[in-house]
C-alpha cells in the first residue's frame, strides 16, 4: 500500500516540555558504554526525545506505514550546543519527504529541540522505512 | 586526558581505536534508556516476523557507541554534529560472547571557526555497518 503523499510538510505542535536530568543523561551514557559523568549529555542523547516524538507522527494509521516493518535507515544530529542537565526541552516535528523506492516505503523527518524560553538547541533528520515483503 | 588542539592537528590525524561488544542485555538496557521498544531489538519472534535473520541492535545504540570516538577524543561539548545511515544490521547472538564493534576514525578536514570534520569508520565481523559516519567538532 502506498504512503499517503498528503503528510509530506506536515509540521506536528510541539511536545510536552521534557526535563532533562542528570541520572537521565548518566543511564543513556552507560547504555552506550560511556561512563562518564557529566552535564553534558551524549551527542546521539536527543534520540531519546525524537525517536518517540517521531514514532507518534508515523504510527498514523493514516500515513499508511508498516509499523511491524519499521526500521530506521539513517540519523543526523545538527547541535547548536550540547544538551545539558536542567535543559526543558521541546520537540516539534516536521514530515519533509514521503517516498517508495524499490518497494520500501520511506519517510524522512526533521525534529527541532528548543528550550521552553525558546533556545534552539538541535535539530535532528530521521529516516524511518518499512521494507516490503519481498 | 589532553584534549586535541585545532593547531595541532592535522588531515589524518587518527583517533584512538575503540572497541565495545554488545550482548542481548545491552539492547534491553538501551530500549529502556532510549526509549526506542521497537521489539524487534528484543523479540526473535517480532525480528523474523519483519523479515530479520535474529535480533539485531538499535541502529542508534550503534551510532551511540561510534560518536563515543569522537566524544571521547574532544568531549562531549565540541561535537556539533554527526550522524550517518544504517547500512548493515549488527545482529546479536543470544550467547555470553555477543558481538563486538570496531570504530576508527580520521581526521578528514580543517574547516573554520576551529572545527574539523572526522569520517569514522564502523565495523562488525569485519563488515563496515555505518555508512558515511561522521562528525563536525569544534576544537580548542
Amino acid at each position: 500500500m502506498p504512503l499517503n503523499p498528503a503528510f509530506a510538510g506536515r509540521v506536528y505542535p510541539a511536545t510536552t516540555p521534557y526535563r532533562i536530568g542528570r541520572e537521565k543523561i548518566r543511564e543513556f551514557a552507560e547504555a552506550i558504554g560511556d561512563t562518564r559523568d557529566e552535564q553534558a549529555a551524549p551527542p546521539t542523547f536527543a534520540i531519546a526525545l525524537t525517536l518517540r516524538a517521531e514514532v507518534a507522527v508515523v504510527s498514523d494509521p493514516e500515513l499508511g506505514l508498516d509499523m511491524t516493518r519499521l526500521l530506521h535507515r539513517e540519523q543526523r544530529f545538527d547541535h547548536r550546543r550540547a544538551i545539558r542537565d536542567g535543559d526543558e526541552l521541546t520537540v516539534t516535528v516536521t514530515i519533509t519527504e514521503v517516498d517508495r523506492v524499490g518497494g520500501t516505503d520511506v519517510v524522512t523527518l526533521t525534529s527541532d529541540l528548543r528550550t521552553v524560553a525558546g533556545e534552539h538547541v538541535c535539530t535532528t533528520t530521521s529516516t524511518l522505512i518499512a521494507q516490503g515483503d519481498d | 586526558m589532553t584534549e586535541p588542539r585545532y593547531d595541532e592537528i592535522e588531515p589524518g590525524t587518527a583517533l584512538p581505536r575503540l572497541t565495545h561488544v554488545i550482548r542481548r542485555g545491552d539492547l534491553v538496557r538501551y530500549a529502556g534508556a532510549s526509549g526506542d521498544f521497537n521489539p524487534i531489538h528484543w523479540s526473535e519472534r517480532a525480528a523474523t516476523e519483519a523479515g530479520l535473520p535474529t535480533i539485531i541492535a538499535h541502529g542508534m545504540l550503534t551510532l551511540g557507541v561510534a560518536m563515543r570516538l569522537v566524544s571521547e577524543w574532544a568531549g562531549r561539548e565540541a561535537v556539533l554534529e554527526c550522524g550517518g545511515r544504517f547500512a548493515r544490521p549488527v545482529v546479536v547472538p543470544d550467547d555470553d560472547a555477543g558481538v563486538e564493534l570496531v570504530v576508527d576514525g580520521v581526521v578528514a578536514e580543517k574547516l573554520d571557526d576551529s572545527r574539523v570534520r572526522v569520517e569514522l569508520t564502523v565495523r562488525c565481523d569485519g563488515e563496515k555497518v555505518l555508512a558515511r559516519p561522521r562528525a563536525v567538532v569544534a576544537l580548542a
